[in-house]
């Protein structure tokens, strides 16, 4: 008995082992990245509901969104995209390989984002129909990299 | 014994015969198109409606560049990989010295003017319920583009799938007439779902597929593996999909879902297509994805 238990703990120990060994070893930046993400998809939804007529619109919670927005983009996420952290390697990740392969405009396309984030931070204060008018160049640099550098999901 | 041999090679060649009969690339008659007149202005809608930039333009097209078609991305499968044909006005690389009836050949029968079968990755299982009127406006706008030299690349298919002449068993098994999804619908749902069904050919990805390759339209837009990838199509029937109307409007324009995540991948450059449609198209798809039978 005592030695089925002892095998049984073995074996535990084993499969718990195999288990993390599984695990991506960028579990930490891939999670990170998520959350930056989330962070913005959060602020696009107080700006997007307003700017579809869903939400009433408020200079004061719109000009926060913004900014916060433009607070994302301007985080330093040099640690977060280690190479080998992408979908091919990782499958909790959906960052295609090509965005480290050569010819990538991965920067150029995060450039083109701030940029269209800090036109946002600029209207979004304004009025309405100047929150309408950034919404659209700013999910345009959304799409444009989910287009390119975005897997499918599972 | 040597009549045993000889009616075995009679019924041998009789049989191949007829397997070739049946196989055969069929084309359209060739009066078919004789009373139609092209438009270009027309055309451009169904080139638009019909995604063909979206995989015989650059992967990384935009803009004016959309129009450049010519060829190159590369569509991994269970079959092989195939290669996106120079489909620009290009006499010589391209198709620039395709007549109406020669394109209405491939879209309908998906057979090329050399007389052969075309492979399916080309979607002319759904392009086959395109109206001969907008496949001539087409031909027309077609003409309209610029010419690109680069020869096509040669597809990465290997036995038995390179015998094209197997094709004609695989149009005989999946190419079907008619509506999948059939019933009293609304004439914008009707047009939706020429949209959807024919031009759009959104059941191309959207429809699983068995393992000859061919769309289970018993699960219509239920979604399924992507090929010889990872992930996922998504089910965009009711089941899954329950954006109203509006929210699937808004996605072919914007890109943007209701909880403002954006498209991506392949079917970004799709809706770079919608957004080209007139909004009463967009919400035509919106009011047929509604009426799509509802499929786990």
């Amino acid at each position: 008995m005592k030695k089925i238990l002892a095998g049984l703990a073995l074996a535990t120990i084993a499969i718990t082992g195999v288990a993390s060994a599984q695990d991506s070893p960028f579990a930490l930046q891939i999670g990170a990245r998520k959350g930056v993400m989330d962070y913005r998809q959060l602020q696009l939804i107080t700006l997007g509901q307003m700017a579809k007529g869903e939400v009433e619109y408020n200079a004061e919670a719109a000009q926060k969104a913004a900014d916060n927005v433009v607070a994302s983009a301007m985080l330093d996420q040099s640690m977060l995209w280690p190479q080998g952290s992408d979908s091919d390697s990782n499958i909790e990740s959906r960052a295609m390989a090509s965005i480290w392969a050569e010819g990538s405009d991965i920067g150029a396309k995060g450039k083109a984002f701030a940029e269209a984030a800090m036109a946002m931070q600029a209207a979004a204060g304004v009025d309405l129909a100047s929150l309408q008018a950034a919404m659209g160049p700013l999910g345009e640099t959304c799409v444009a990299c989910h287009k390119d550098y975005r897997a499918p999901a599972n | 014994m040597r009549r045993i041999l000889r009616l075995f090679l009679v019924v041998a060649i009789v049989g191949l015969g007829v397997t070739y009969l049946v196989v055969r690339p069929r084309t359209l008659p060739a009066d078919t198109l004789s009373r139609l007149t092209g438009d270009a202005g027309r055309g451009e809608l169904v080139f638009w409606a019909g995604g063909c930039a979206s995989c015989h333009a650059d992967a990384k097209a935009t803009g004016d560049d959309k129009l450049v078609l010519k060829g190159g991305q590369s569509f991994p499968s269970p079959f092989g990989t195939f290669i996106a044909p120079n489909i620009s006005n290009d006499p010589i690389a391209g198709i620039g010295a395709w007549n109406e009836l020669d394109l209405a050949n491939a879209m309908i029968r998906g057979v090329s003017p050399e007389g052969q079968h075309y492979y399916p990755v080309f979607p002319y299982a759904s392009y086959a319920k395109a109206d001969l009127q907008d496949v001539v406006d087409l031909r027309a706008f077609l003409a309209t583009l610029p010419a690109d030299p680069t020869p096509s690349g040669a597809h990465e298919v290997g036995f038995p799938f390179n015998i094209r002449l197997s094709l004609g068993g695989w149009k005989l098994l999946f190419l079907k007439d008619g509506w999948v999804v059939d019933g009293d619908l609304t004439e914008e749902e009707q047009r939706g779902r020429y949209l959807a069904e024919a031009l759009g050919h959104c059941g191309e990805c959207h429809t699983p597929r068995n393992a000859l390759g061919g769309m289970e339209s018993a699960r219509w837009l239920a979604g399924g593996p992507v090929p010889a990838g990872r992930g996922n199509f998504p089910n965009i029937t009711p089941a899954k999909l329950d954006w109203s109307k509006a929210d699937i409007v808004e996605y072919l324009t914007s890109g943007f879902t209701p909880d403002f995540d954006s498209v991506g991948g392949h079917m970004a450059l799709v809706v770079e297509n919608t957004a080209r449609l007139p909004e009463a198209d967009r919400a035509a798809i919106a009011a047929y994805l509604k009426r799509v039978p509802a499929s786990e």
